[in-house]
């Protein structure tokens, strides 16, 4: 496999890295009780945002704070830029309150996204966990924008009930193509939900795939990937075949504070994806 | 006989089971149509059968009185079904029911029970088999009851 390189592009016009750049918010969505997407276009100019998949920003709401939240948009430029998260946290809470209108400050984007030039010809395994799935959309897009260049598409989804499952009218919409397979599953039926219930680690043996030329992508919580890690490698996948991103304390993120470190790498920048073969050292670490 | 025998021949579950064993069990099975709702097994019934789901979806689920069924897993194409077949006292825990019309291969359990205290390779054999299943079900439990999608503070 080709070594990645971490990319640091800037928003456009941005020359220190720690200055964040206003954005205004176009529309909310709200994805499930919790979890919304905000899309935004940015003060300065109309220029597209331009990010990998995977790739995260800081956001920074005015007077409260500044967190770091994965992008979940098309990183082809069909989309304004997007960022899902869930309400949580003070910041993040400040920010479920936020309107259409509203102004936001971005920094960004910072990290190593996910792989897709390397899964170019290969099956590609796209495993999320609840909100896990938002930093997983760019890659889904990405190919999508280029499906004949990948093998067979699988992508396996698990939430803790149906009512979790973001992005729903999307998930339907690439449910009824043929050159993508989608599995979900919930670790509880509630309501009419007709589908799979059990966790998203039990999909993975029901999923055809080429265990040796495929390329793995997982996200969600760090317990999940633990779990969905070892699913894979019980078929065969290869440790650098899988990877998984950890998102972790993240605070300057330009790999200067240190509040990220793992390991002899920073999150926000030498990640946060890392295949499973740069990362299993430090994964099950409890405290780092 | 022959379509079953190859079936079960190619089912990653049987893979290196000795030809004599593969016969055996070809012996026991037949091939089984549920319709959609149409239970599989119920609670506290004898456990005599075991399921390889060929085509569909099963519900393993109980019931709580004044909430309903419950679906705690769900099983699927390629799939096996039940080892409470294999486990004294030889009654199933939950009921399954076919969430759609689903296409099964069952086994005769309670044949296999004495055949396999007559043979202890192909005992050992299918303990081997399905104590994988049932690790496996345990995991699944185990990551189900960590409710791994709560809320994080960030």
């Amino acid at each position: 496999m080709v070594a990645r390189k971490a990319e640091t592009l800037a928003v456009k016009g941005q020359v220190d890295p720690m200055s964040t750049a206003p954005f205004r918010i176009t529309r909310v969505i709200k994805e499930t009780q919790d979890t919304f997407s905000m899309e935004l276009a940015p003060e300065a100019s109309g220029e597209r945002f331009s990010f990998s998949p995977g790739q995260f920003n800081m956001l920074y709401v005015f007077g409260v704070g500044e967190v770091p939240i994965s992008i979940s948009s098309d990183p082809t430029g069909q989309m304004p830029l997007v960022h899902t998260t869930r309400a949580v946290g003070a910041v993040t809470q400040a920010m479920w309150k936020l309107k259409a209108g509203d102004a936001l400050g971005i920094r960004g984007p910072y990290g190593r996204g996910w792989p897709v030039e390397q899964a170019l010809h290969n099956d590609v395994v796209i495993v999320a966990g609840g909100i896990g799935l938002a930093p997983l959309r760019p890659v889904i897009y990405s190919i999508l924008a280029d499906r004949d260049r990948f093998g067979r598409v699988v992508l396996l989804y698990g939430t803790r009930t149906p009512e979790d499952m973001l992005f729903r009218k999307e998930l339907e919409k690439w449910r009824s193509r043929f050159d993508l397979e989608i599995h979900m599953t919930v670790d509880r039926a509630t309501g009419s939900w007709r589908g799979n219930v059990g966790v998203v680690t039990t999909l993975i043996g029901r999923s055809p795939f080429d265990h040796q030329n495929c390329v793995a992508m997982v996200c969600g919580p760090e317990i999940m990937m633990r779990f969905t890690v070892l699913e894979l490698q019980k078929r065969g996948v290869n440790d650098d075949r899988i990877f998984i991103s950890m998102e972790r304390n993240m605070k300057c993120g330009i790999g200067l504070c240190g509040h990220c470190q793992l390991g002899s790498s920073f999150a926000c920048k030498d990640g946060p994806v890392y295949s499973f073969a740069e990362i299993k050292a430090l994964f099950t670490k409890r405290e780092m | 006989m022959e379509n079953l025998e190859r079936i079960l021949a190619e089912h990653p579950f049987f893979a290196g089971l000795a030809p004599q064993h593969l016969k055996l069990l070809v012996g026991c099975a037949s091939n089984m149509v549920f319709k959609e709702g149409q239970f599989v097994f119920h609670e506290g019934q004898e456990a005599n059968y075991f399921y390889i789901i060929r085509h569909g979806k099963v519900a393993v689920e109980t019931f709580i009185p004044q909430k309903g069924p419950i679906v705690i897993q769900t099983r699927s194409e390629g799939e096996v079904l039940g080892w409470s077949w294999l486990v004294h006292p030889y009654r199933w825990h939950f009921d399954a029911r076919a969430m759609e019309v689903t296409r099964a291969i069952v086994l005769d359990g309670k044949c296999l029970r004495g055949k396999c205290e007559e043979d202890h390779d192909l005992g050992y054999e299918m303990m081997k088999r399905f104590t994988q299943i049932i690790a496996a079900r345990l995991e699944a439990t185990r990551i189900q009851l960590l409710d791994v999608y709560g809320s994080s503070k960030g």
